[in-house]
């Protein structure tokens, strides 16, 4: 569930308000105001779409963790899709590999299975 | 106050089907408004998901083959023609989303057009329906449809949730790509696919089909939903460390979630990935660059470390069910609605089996561009008539009795009860779907005669209703089909048997089941 909009790096854009699929933040006076948490799909939409790599999304989907250091997780969603360089082709170029390798994942367990069944 | 809006076609959900039949409807010169629950490029599965897409070059021989193989998955309940035309829509339109989709090198030099990142087709989808015209109305979600005085749909009301105004937008044809039910199971980006359409469709009395074929799951760390491309070479262990026997996914289907969820039912299950395939861990964060987020953020590394994992319901969404067609074009039973995608009944392409994997999102694009452009259509020709409206909705908007507060929270955890519940969605059989439907039944009545809300409350209800009416139509729809079949799985008639039915399911106080022979068997 999101867990904090850092204040010393928003600009107050509000570009997550407008984003977020579930409606959970509210225009605030300085930042946006997390108003809804309970809605939160943990989605990570809201830090892929900020510019500023102001926001932290923690991981469990269930129940807030407002503990967690940020920093180093700041932006590391939108490099990884590579919308830091909007201009740079071959973003995507890995992306035919997906199909062939949740085969390749299929076939090891079925391997691995078959040879258990013979062992036993 | 509330805002009044008029257009030609009204699309009612802002996903991959609603992005493709927005276009179309604009290339055919229709003004076209889009309102969306969330944002248009971030809500629904789309969004979170990475859609391949069938896709098979136009040479007969080659198309003939998919669509025999995909004949055999779908177990008698597939129309070849439908398959037929989403391979073709498919193939001629994905690679038109090149100006605003970065498509990646397939390795030999030329483009992957197939496979695409959620994130980016969404966005290009909407940058494209902005370009072609299309009006996007973010966080509008839908409420109820209305109908004329001529009995045809002309449109829908709804609450602007930023706004914090009511809304109501006149049509001359209406489409609904809600997308899925999820049954807020937390599936991966499916909080707002609370099965909102097919509610407002059975209002306006359109039956459902293929409601039966679910559930299916998808395995991911008990913390959170992720995408399951890590996991396929996944091995299983309980919290003392004890190898769990789970026969593996891709051959065993069914016996390999009842064994995942059986073992869950006991303790803990933990995967380990490490037997992943070597070449997925250096680029499996250009992939899908959300898969890696959860484990970081706790300081686990998934390819080496045992997590805790849990099993999430996919509902309707990589089941089959949805809204009944009545023909080529999309339309439902209900003169001027439309319903695409996974709103609609993906009976025709994945029959009995899951479209999930390549089917559904053809589907997606080309029951969208079908709709769209027949919705133009259809508008262009009645423009001008305006007849007076009333709204269908009735659950939580006008009660039967006094209102009362609805617990909402337990109706929720009744509904995963009955849909996700391990300890019997393995092994149904006909009392098992009895005792499930009765207690549905009894939180429907509950629901109709009590419940009432207004403006957000109203929308958040309502989803409450359609996720109780999904539970329904899915629990009668399985219990009428007296068989097994593809992800129909029963434990007292554990075989298929002919002839090849199609099921309809309608209604929502009183729930009514028709078979019919299917005629493409
Ligand atoms: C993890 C995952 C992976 C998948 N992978 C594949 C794959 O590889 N290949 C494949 O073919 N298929 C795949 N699928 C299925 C495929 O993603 C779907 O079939 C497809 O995305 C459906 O698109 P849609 O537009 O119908 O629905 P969605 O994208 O879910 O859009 C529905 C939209 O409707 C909106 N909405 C809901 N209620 C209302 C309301 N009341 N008012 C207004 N708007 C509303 C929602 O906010 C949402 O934006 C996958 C699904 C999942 C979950
Ligand atoms: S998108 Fe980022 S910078 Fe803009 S308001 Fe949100 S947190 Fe602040
Ligand atoms: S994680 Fe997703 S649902 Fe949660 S606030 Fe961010 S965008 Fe909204």
């Amino acid at each position: 569930m999101i867990a904090q909009i850092l204040a010393d790096k928003c600009n107050n854009c509000a570009q997550c308000v407008s984003v977020c699929p579930t409606f959970v933040l509210d225009d605030g006076p300085q930042v946006p105001v997390i108003a809804r948490l309970d809605a939160c799909q943990t989605c990570y939409m809201c830090e892929l779409y900020c510019d500023r790599q102001a926001i932290y999304v923690a991981p469990d989907q269930f129940a807030p963790e407002p503990g967690a250091d940020p920093l180093p997780h700041l932006g590391v969603i939108w490099r990884d899709h590579g919308w830091d360089r909007p201009g740079e082709a071959g973003h995507l170029d890995e992306y035919r590999k997906l199909g062939p390798l949740l085969g390749e994942g299929a076939e090891i367990a079925a391997r691995r299975y078959q040879a258990q069944r013979r062992g036993v | 106050m509330s805002i009044h809006l008029e257009t030609d076609v009204l699309i009612i959900g802002g996903g991959m089907a609603a992005g493709w039949a927005a276009i179309a409807a604009a290339q055919a010169g229709a003004r076209v408004v889009v309102a969306d629950k969330g944002y248009m490029g971030t809500s629904g599965v789309t969004a979170m998901g990475g859609p391949n897409h069938w896709w098979v070059a136009p040479d007969p021989a080659r198309r003939e083959e998919a669509i025999a193989r995909q004949s055999g998955k779908a177990q008698g309940l597939g129309d070849p023609e439908w398959m037929a035309r989403i391979l073709d829509l498919t193939w001629r339109y994905l690679p038109s989303l090149a100006p605003h989709y970065p498509f990646g090198s397939d390795g030999a030099g030329g483009t992957y057009y197939s496979g695409v990142r959620g994130s980016e087709y969404m966005r290009a989808l909407r940058l494209a329906a902005l370009n072609a015209g299309v009006t996007v109305l973010d966080h509008h979600p839908a409420i109820e449809l209305l109908r004329d005085d001529e009995g045809r749909i002309a449109g829908a009301r709804g609450h602007a949730l930023r706004a914090r105004l009511d809304w109501e937008i006149r049509s001359h044809a209406t489409i609904l790509a809600t997308g899925g039910n999820a049954f807020r199971s937390g599936l991966i980006g499916s909080h707002t696919n609370t099965g909102d359409g097919q509610l407002m469709a059975a209002e306006a009395g359109v039956a459902l089909s293929g409601m039966e074929f679910g559930p299916s799951w998808s395995i991911s760390p008990a913390w959170a939903s992720t995408r399951t491309l890590p996991y396929t070479g996944a091995v299983y262990y309980d919290a003392d460390g004890r190898e769990l026997d789970i026969p593996p996914s891709r051959a065993a289907g069914h016996a390999h979630n009842r064994a995942l969820g059986h073992a869950m039912l006991a303790g803990p299950v933990l995967a380990d990935l490490s037997h992943a395939p070597k070449a997925l861990r250096p680029i499996l964060r250009q992939i899908q660059p959300f898969t890696p987020a959860p484990f970081e953020r706790r300081g686990i590394d998934l390819f080496r470390d045992r997590f805790p994992v849990k099993l999430f319901g996919e509902g309707t969404i990589r089941g089959t069910g949805g809204l009944d067609l009545t023909d080529a074009e999309c339309r439902t039973s209900a003169p001027g609605l439309f319903a695409i995608g996974d709103a609609a009944t993906r009976e025709l392409v994945a029959g009995a089996n899951s479209g999930g994997g390549a089917v559904n999102s053809a589907w997606a694009l080309s029951s969208g561009r079908i709709a769209g452009t027949a919705a133009a259509r259809e508008s262009l020709a009645r423009k001008g008539a305006s007849a007076p409206v009333h709204g269908l909705g009735r659950i939580a908007i006008a009660p039967h009795h006094a209102e009362r507060t609805i617990d909402v929270t337990a109706i929720h955890r009744a509904v995963d009860h009955e849909i996700h519940g391990y300890a019997h969605v393995f092994t149904r059989d006909e009392a098992s779907y009895a005792a499930s439907g009765e207690r549905l039944e009894a939180i429907w009545s509950e629901l109709s005669a009590h419940g009432r809300a207004r403006g957000p409350a109203l929308v958040s209800l309502r989803e409450t209703a359609a996720l109780v009416a999904g539970a329904r139509w899915t629990i009668a729809a399985a219990r009428g089909r007296k068989e097994s079949r593809g992800l129909h799985q029963r434990a007292d008639y554990p075989e298929a048997t002919g002839p090849t039915q199609r099921q309809r399911v309608s209604g929502l106080d009183t729930i009514c089941i028709h078979s019919q022979q299917a005629e493409f068997a």
